[in-house]
């Protein structure tokens, strides 16, 4: 009895890290080989970016102990032996990768929007959030409040779009074009499969036309062509302008995300949403749009990575977003030739905050368990 | 004035438009696009009839004036040029300029407004009245000034395309560097100008084709490929951005003429003789010895060109509709060329371009401005 009641291991081959280990690495010999290989590429390549970005590297002052204002005072610049990276360009100009030209009296504004936008995606993100509904109203309030924030008036002094610039504007185009994009993209996908042909034609042709064009040509059609077809002494604004192609670009990508989603709806759904009565709008908003917008998460944070990464374009119209910043920079003689640093820095940001949007869906997915069959639900 | 004023609104409309079609295919696949030109005008032409709604751009001056700022069209940085300092503000040749006209108008360096324009997009911007006036390092052609309509009013830079080789090649000249690897901006007018060079000394070379200044640089740099060909003023800060410039020499040759300079719209005459006269005032300046230091002393020159220029003999301020001082104020606030060049792009920069071409014609350069009478 005794022996029968000892619950025998595993074997230790088959648990813990040497389980882990045999399972995910070392599993055949072709597993092994590669396994080796990238270490050893690990090995000779983390010393020596590690050493780059940190240990070797100037963030103010260079190894004479002087503060460094220009490139010929950086380490590497001194004595190519000695130095790494000079993140000094990036400590002195950091006002300006965040900010842009925006008035440092003023600056407190754009800070405060900053916050802002924290507080009103904070209910959106994490739904158990307490008194959610207050924040909610604060949310539907908070692009009223941050334009009158940003670009003045109701006793702000005005700061025209032109000052602004650097992370400023990439997240200004990044957050309104992805905010307005998911409504005007659901009517679209809606309007595509209606039974009306006027609509579902007018919506096609929409689609169609915004989805064949590059975002460079939208982008130009914004910054030319709008102000022609607007009516005399309507004088639109630049950063406007290319807000209007950047979400009309957008918009008909979501659209064929959602329509994606919608077309996985067994007609079941629909049926029985029907034969409870339901009209147009009830059966889409309680019914279909909810589960198809579920299964949609990770095409809706594809495209929306996709866009954030796309503002970059704006440099072709004269707009100064962040890597148009970074490039201003370079082209400033007192830090010619600091192109790593830079172009390093600007892609950590946009790192951080597409990975935060990677990261934010698949904690969304697994919530909501998209993966679920819908059909059998 | 009615009918004057609908033709002014279409020409402007096939303006733009024709800008618009410059802008995409400039200086790539030029031949495609020659040849395509008559269809696309049609095309174009239609489109401008169907887009009315633009005013007219008589009076550039009183809109400067009514506004407040001057609105001066730059790059989005060019090394020298125009690029944000560390205090975020626009500095280089091209920023001066902007800053020399916005003082002529309101007598104070810091009414003026920055506008970014790209290769793309500073054609548009000008016709379509978003700037006043551009200074963005664009060259003065025949078709630029002529069919696109606008004005070239003068030019603050004389440059050209030059080469870069590492001094460890030992080349002197470009006609030496036979069989020479050239990295070199597909589609260009460069590309045109080094063919046409390399074959009327009868010398070979092979291209390595490259897309922007960052990639010739490092491909430079690495030692891919011989020898970097762009605009000398290009050259020089790539020369700059080297780790150690002095293993880079850049050649005498200059194969081509890029006369950089201010423009403004065609057909308002009054706007561009004030940004052409104030950019004449300042190279009259240096000619006269004139310097920001000096000015006040020289109030009481006996020059008579030194007084007319200051204001203080002659109306020529308002002959421009300008304040009398505005010369004297440019000066005060800016400096005469040689100050401004010096400060910017100068031997003591690190792009350490020589004056050249761009010398006074007393001095071996090619700097005329009409006489100040």
């Amino acid at each position: 009895m005794n022996e029968m009641n000892e619950v025998r291991k595993p074997p230790v081959a088959t648990t813990g890290i040497i389980g882990w280990l045999r399972i995910n690495l070392f599993f055949n010999w072709t597993n092994s080989l590669i396994t080796l290989f990238v270490i050893y590429c690990l090995y000779q390549f983390i010393p020596w970016i590690l050493d780059w970005t940190i240990f070797s590297a100037d963030f103010k002052y260079n190894y004479l102990g002087e503060q460094i204002t220009n490139q010929e005072m950086c380490s590497r610049n001194l004595d190519p032996e000695n130095g790494g990276a000079c993140w000094a360009v990036i400590y002195v100009r950091f006002y300006q990768f965040i900010y842009g030209f925006y008035p440092r009296v003023e600056v407190w504004r754009v800070n405060l929007a900053y916050v802002m936008l924290a507080f009103a995606l904070l209910p959106l993100l994490y739904t158990k959030l307490p008194y959610r509904k207050y924040f909610l109203y604060f949310t539907y309030i908070f692009p009223v409040i941050a334009y009158f924030l940003l670009n003045g008036g109701l006793g702000f002094t005005e700061v025209s779009t032109n000052k602004w610039g650097g992370l400023l504007v990439t997240l200004v185009l990044g957050c309104t074009g992805i905010a307005l994009a998911f409504p005007i993209g659901i009517m679209l996908a809606l309007g595509r499969r209606s039974k009306l042909p006027v609509i579902s034609m007018m919506c096609t042709l929409f689609i169609e036309f915004i989805r064949g064009v590059p975002l460079i040509t939208l982008l130009f059609f914004g910054m030319v062509m709008l102000p022609l077809f607007l009516p005399e002494g309507i004088d639109m604004d630049g950063l406007v302008r290319v807000l209007v192609a950047v979400t009309l670009f957008q918009s008909a990508y979501m659209a064929e995300v959602i329509r994606g989603g919608l077309q996985a709806i067994p007609p079941g759904q629909y049926e029985a949403a029907k034969s409870l009565g339901m009209s147009y709008w009830r059966m889409n908003l309680l019914i279909i749009l909810p589960q198809a917008i579920r299964i949609s998460i990770p095409p809706i944070v594809n495209t929306s990575i996709g866009l954030f990464k796309d503002t970059t374009l704006v440099i072709i119209v004269g707009i100064l977003d962040l890597l148009g910043i970074g490039r201003g920079t370079l082209a400033d003689t007192n830090w010619l030739g600091l192109s790593y640093e830079i172009y390093f820095f600007v892609s950590l940001v946009f790192f951080i905050f597409t990975f935060g949007m990677s990261r934010y869906s698949l904690y969304l997915e697994k919530k909501l368990k998209t993966g679920i069959n819908m059909g059998a639900d | 004035m009615v009918g004057n004023f609908k033709l002014n609104k279409s020409i402007i409309g096939i303006n733009l438009l024709i800008c618009y079609r410059e802008a995409i295919f400039e200086k790539r696949y030029l031949n495609n696009y020659l040849n395509g030109e008559n269809n696309m005008k049609k095309l174009l032409s239609i489109f401008a009839v169907l887009a009315f709604a633009f005013s007219a751009h008589a009076g550039t001056l009183d809109d400067v004036k009514n506004r407040g700022f001057l609105k001066c069209g730059v790059t989005t940085g060019l090394a020298g040029f125009a690029a944000p300092d560390d205090s975020g503000e626009w500095a280089g040749l091209d920023a001066d300029m902007c800053r020399a006209v916005a003082v002529a108008v309101f007598g104070d360096r810091s009414k003026v407004e920055f506008i970014t324009t790209t290769g793309k997009s500073r054609f548009p911007t000008l016709a379509s009245g978003e700037v006043d006036m551009l200074a963005r390092n664009t060259t003065w052609t025949i078709s630029r000034d002529v069919n696109l309509g606008f004005e070239f009013v003068g030019v603050n830079f004389y440059d050209g395309q030059g080469f870069m080789v590492p001094s460890a090649l030992g080349v002197s000249s470009a006609t030496e560097l036979d069989g020479a690897t050239v990295c070199i901006q597909t589609g260009t007018t460069t590309e045109l100008n080094l063919a046409d060079f390399f074959r009327l000394n009868g010398i070979s070379y092979e291209a390595l084709p490259i897309e922007t200044n960052d990639e010739g640089k490092e491909n430079l740099f690495a030692g891919r490929c011989d020898v970097y060909t762009t605009d000398a003023s290009g050259l020089s800060s790539t020369r700059a951005a080297a780790s150690n410039p002095d293993k880079w020499v850049v050649l005498p040759e200059i194969i081509s003429k890029e006369p950089l300079g201010p423009l403004v719209r065609h057909g308002d005459h009054q706007w561009g003789d004030v940004v052409r006269w104030s950019l004449n005032a300042m190279i009259i300046a240096e000619e006269l010895g004139i310097t920001s230091e000096n000015v006040d002393a020289q109030m009481s020159s006996n020059v008579p060109e030194v007084l007319r220029l200051l204001g203080v003999e002659g109306n020529y301020g308002e002959m421009l509709e300008l304040s009398n001082d505005w010369a004297y104020q440019i000066i005060k606030q800016i400096g005469n060329y040689s100050e401004s060049y010096e400060a910017n792009v100068g031997p003591d920069t690190p792009l350490e371009i020589a004056r050249g071409l761009n010398a006074l014609w007393t001095q071996g350069g090619i700097l005329y401005a009409p006489p100040f009478r």
